[in-house]
Parts: C-alpha cells; sequence; structure tokens
C-alpha cells in the first residue's frame, strides 16, 4: 500500500487554543479513508491545513511525494488535491456551467492576452472543457439547471455542484468535508453511489463524515482523530471495537 | 447648436471610455476604483507633457496608456491586501494625491495654472469645425474598439475568472487560479483605458488644469455604470451617454423652474444628479442592461 498523502506531526491552534496537537496519518491511494472522531477532534483543521486553508505551525504535508505543506492552495488543486467545503460555498451569480468550466486547471484561455486575441488554443480547449462540464452535469443530473445561478439552487444541488467541481479539476485526491450534512436520505445515499463510482475510477478519497452507518458502508480503512491527534486506525469494525474509541465518542470507561 | 452636440458626444464617449474601464475592475474583478478621475488625471498630463515636449501625439497618447497601466499596477501592488471598503477609501485617497501633486509640482504640471496650448491633432488642417467632427469620430472609434475588445473579454474564460475573483477571491484559490495575478491584470488594463480616456481628454480639450479632475467625475461614472448595468460592457456603454445627456439635459431644465438665479440653477443640477441616482438605485438597482448568464452551449450527442 502506498500513500498518496502523509500527514506528519501537525499542530495548529486558533487564539492559543491548540486544535491539532501533532496529527500523523497517511491516505492510502485508491481508498475511500474515512476520518472521524468527536466535535472538536480537529477533522476540518487538518483538511483546511491538507487544503491550504492556511499554513499550520508546524508539522508537514506530503502529497505525491512532494512536500506540499507551504504550498498555496491553487497550486495543490493543479497537483490534483482538490475538496469540498462543509458548508457549500459558491460563486453566487455564476452558473452552475460556469462553476464546472472554472475548474479546469491550467485552462490557455483564461490568459489576459489569449482571451483579447481570441486565441485557438484557448478556443480548443474551451471546447473540450465545455463538453467535460456537459458529461459531468448529466452525471450528476445537473443539466436542468446548468444555467441556474448557484444561488438559486438548493441545498442538496449545491452539494452536487461541489462534486461536480471538484471532478472537473481532474483530480488525484478529493477531500469531502461532510458531503451528506444536511441533505435528505434520498440524496445522501445518491452522493454516497457517486462517492463509489469516483473511486472506482481511481480517485483516491478522505470523507469525513458523522453518519456511522454511512462511514461503514464507504470507508476502509478508517482513522479515529481525537483531542488533535490520530488515536488509532484500522477497519470500521476494528476501530468501533476499540474501547478508547468509545471512551472519545461517549466519554465513557468501559473497563471493567 | 450643432457643435453643442458634437461637443457633448465627444464627451459622452470619453466617459463611455472611464465607464468601461470602471465595469471592468468593479464590473468584474469587484474592485471599487474611486480613483478613477487619478488614472484619469494621469493619463490627461501623461500625455499633454510628453506632446508639449515635441513627442507625436498619437505616440504621446499611447504613452498615456502605459503610464496610466503602470499606475494602475504600482497602485494595486501597495493595495494588495486591501478589499471592498478599504480599497474605494485608498483609491479614493490616491485620486487626490495625483490632483494635489498636479496643484504643487510647477515644473511638471504649470501647478494650478494648468498647461495651455496642448497640441489638438490635425486642427490646423481641419479648422476647428472640422476638427470638432474629426475628433468625435476619432473618440468614438476608439471607444467601439474598447468596447468590443472588453466584451470579448467579459464573455471570455478570462472574463469567467474575474467574475469568479468577483464573487468570492477565496474559493478561486481553491479552483486553482492565482487571483492577484488575475487582479493585477485587470487594474492596469482599466487605468490603462482611463489613461487613454484622460489624453483623448487633453487633446480635445487643449488645456488642462489640476480643476478638471475633482473626484465628482468619479461619482459621474459610477453613475454611468450603475445606471447602465454593472458587470456588463454594454451597460457601461449606455450608461456614459445617459449621463451625460442628463447632465446637459438639466442645462435646459434648470431654467424651466420659476424664480430660480442662474447661480441656483447651477446648483440644482447637482442635485438633480443626486436624485437621479437615488431614483435608479431604488426603481432599477440592477441596471438598465443587467449582467446576463450566458446560456452554457448545448451539447452534441
Amino acid at each position: 500500500m502506498t500513500a498518496l498523502l502523509e500527514v506528519a506531526d501537525l499542530r495548529h491552534g486558533f487564539f492559543g487554543v491548540p486544535v491539532l496537537t501533532g496529527a500523523s496519518f497517511a491516505l492510502r491511494e485508491g481508498a475511500i479513508t474515512g476520518l472521524i472522531g468527536p466535535n472538536g477532534a480537529g477533522k476540518s483543521t487538518a483538511i483546511n491545513a491538507i487544503s491550504g486553508v492556511f499554513l499550520p505551525e508546524a508539522g508537514r504535508v506530503t502529497f505525491a511525494g512532494q512536500d506540499i505543506t507551504r504550498l498555496p492552495a491553487r497550486d495543490r488543486v493543479r497537483m490534483g488535491l482538490v475538496r469540498s467545503f462543509q458548508l457549500a460555498r459558491g460563486f453566487p451569480r455564476l452558473s452552475v456551467f460556469q462553476h464546472l468550466m472554472l475548474y479546469g486547471q491550467d485552462h490557455p484561455g483564461e490568459g489576459f492576452w489569449q482571451s483579447l486575441l481570441n486565441g485557438e488554443a484557448g478556443r480548443r480547449h474551451e471546447a473540450e472543457l465545455a463538453e467535460a462540464a456537459l458529461s459531468v452535469a448529466r452525471r450528476l443530473r445537473l443539466d436542468h439547471v446548468i444555467d441556474n445561478p448557484v444561488s438559486a439552487l438548493s441545498g442538496g444541488q449545491k452539494k452536487l455542484v461541489e462534486i461536480g467541481r471538484a471532478l472537473m479539476a481532474k483530480p488525484r485526491m478529493i477531500l469531502f468535508d461532510e458531503p451528506m450534512a444536511g441533505v435528505n436520505p434520498t440524496l445522501s445515499a445518491e452522493i454516497a453511489e457517486h462517492l463509489v463510482a469516483l473511486n472506482a475510477e481511481g480517485i483516491t478519497i478522505c470523507l469525513i463524515e458523522h453518519d456511522m452507518s454511512m462511514v461503514a458502508r464507504l470507508c476502509d480503512p478508517v482513522i479515529v482523530l481525537a483531542e488533535g491527534r490520530k488515536m488509532t486506525e484500522g477497519s470500521f469494525a476494528e476501530v468501533v471495537a476499540d474501547a478508547r474509541v468509545q471512551e472519545a465518542y461517549l466519554g465513557v470507561r468501559h473497563d471493567a | 447648436m450643432l457643435s453643442y452636440v458634437i461637443f457633448s458626444l465627444t464627451t459622452a464617449g470619453i466617459y463611455g471610455l472611464l465607464a468601461l474601464s470602471l465595469n471592468l475592475i468593479w464590473g468584474g474583478a469587484g474592485m471599487v476604483n474611486l480613483g478613477l478621475a487619478g488614472f484619469f488625471a494621469v493619463g490627461a498630463y501623461a500625455s499633454a507633457i510628453l506632446s508639449l515636449a515635441g513627442v507625436p501625439v498619437p505616440l504621446a497618447i499611447l504613452a498615456a496608456c502605459v503610464v496610466g497601466a503602470a499606475t494602475g499596477i504600482g497602485a494595486t501592488w501597495a493595495t494588495v491586501r486591501l478589499r471592498g471598503d478599504y480599497l474605494a477609501i485608498v483609491t479614493l485617497g490616491f485620486a487626490e494625491v495625483v490632483r494635489l501633486v498636479a496643484m504643487n509640482e510647477r515644473w511638471l504640471t504649470n501647478g494650478t495654472d494648468g498647461l495651455p496650448g496642448i497640441p489638438a491633432p490635425l486642427k490646423s488642417v481641419l479648422g476647428p469645425q472640422g476638427f470638432a467632427v474629426f475628433y468625435l469620430c476619432l473618440v468614438l472609434a476608439i471607444l467601439g474598439a474598447v468596447f468590443f475588445l472588453l466584451r470579448r473579454l467579459d464573455l471570455s474564460p478570462f472574463g469567467r475568472v474575474l467574475k469568479a475573483i468577483r464573487e468570492d477571491q477565496d474559493l478561486a484559490g481553491f479552483a486553482g487560479k492565482n487571483a492577484m495575478r488575475v487582479k493585477l491584470i485587470a487594474f492596469a488594463c482599466s487605468a490603462g483605458i482611463a489613461g487613454l480616456a484622460g489624453a483623448l481628454y487633453a487633446h480635445y480639450q487643449s488645456y488642462i488644469s489640476p480643476d478638471h479632475f475633482q473626484p465628482l467625475l468619479t461619482i459621474y461614472i459610477f453613475l454611468a455604470v450603475t445606471s447602465g448595468g454593472v458587470g456588463r460592457p454594454a451597460g457601461a456603454f449606455l450608461g456614459a451617454f445617459l449621463v451625460i445627456l442628463f447632465l446637459e439635459g438639466t442645462r435646459f431644465l434648470g431654467h424651466l423652474l420659476p424664480g430660480l438665479s442662474s447661480g441656483q440653477v447651477a446648483a440644482s443640477r447637482e442635485m438633480l444628479v443626486g436624485l437621479a441616482f437615488l431614483l435608479v438605485l431604488h426603481l432599477r438597482p440592477q441596471g438598465i442592461l443587467p449582467e446576463r448568464i450566458r446560456p452554457a452551449p448545448r451539447s452534441q450527442p
């Protein structure tokens, strides 16, 4: 098993309160790894450090063998490390189609002169990207709202747009921060299917999720974070059997 | 009367360039540039000083664009971390600094006396009337070309990135975009166009002084872009002509009001402009030609 992403001794705090206290874990290439832990365990903070929302105070993040700890967020995306946000974020007045188009990477047509002169390379790439965007939209069943501004979409559709634009970036790994939070059960199941399908196509996935039945179904292995570092790692059955995990979640001791 | 109409249309053309400049940076990248009059002044002075020093007028105008763009890059660097209100305040300050420099650096700008005798291209050949018509055509042709290019930019992948940055700069980073670089290019381009407008103004008026570059000018252009439609070049274009129509129209309207002295009539024009702005914002906040979403292309199955 090779690790696509490795985090070593990650430390970070907010206003002097430590959140990550030396987290070290590895995400295996080709797997759907679940990242679970009680509230405040540092799951989102870890994802934020990995994706470049902020620079961690200490520690190292390695992606595909390259140290990316201090790389700007945009360069991580261009390397194929893409994320979704817990509260679906978007560019409110841009359409679904424009969102998808934006996530194509290294688009020659986005250059100022290429755009001004309507250059051949830019036009060709734009046309290819448009085909890809339309097929992603069909796949996620967003094609009927493709020209709607994202601010006019339902919460569930926004989640699908997050998945869609991650796909447009031709990712090697997607970090999903609670993609099913606040979504109805039908859509939740649909999103789960998408994740499985993406994984089958070779995309490595890291999933933060609170619904344990979903974690049990999708994730192997599961990494448990508690108090800012890794507590344990294993299959779902293994980690839930772990007394320390039960204690961390339930706050009770199980030793007889 | 005819020469008055030609004068108004030429001014509208120059305002149109300024409106397109503002629309690019404000409607496009979401950066509030209250320093438009400053870039306009930089372009006007650059072209005036160069042509008075013997540089041919077309070259001087070109140089004004470059100087305007360079000033824009400098201003953006200085305000790299500022957004929204803070950027607005700093750019407003920038325009005032330009005006104060123009008032005080007599060796360069001749201070408050202004620069007279700026060469007007072909005026000696065409005569005053012919020159006015020629210059109107020149301004409209340049306006048309700039409009064409900016409209293309607006609909291009670059324009899409620009609008994404306007909506959420941080998120644009997570889409793999270099927001800083794109903003810098947009600001330079916008400032260059404002500089071009300034140069055209200087050679048209053949006299400029710091008084010509009051902050009120920036407000007029904001009025033009807001009423025309933010985020759409055609809106800015239309807005500029409407503002001139309104500004010039109120000149006659004032006389219809009974019992006002000419000084009061002049003052009431400013009030009418303010009133018009309020009405537009109230009745049609998105402008006459609002931004549209261009539909996705149909797929070929």
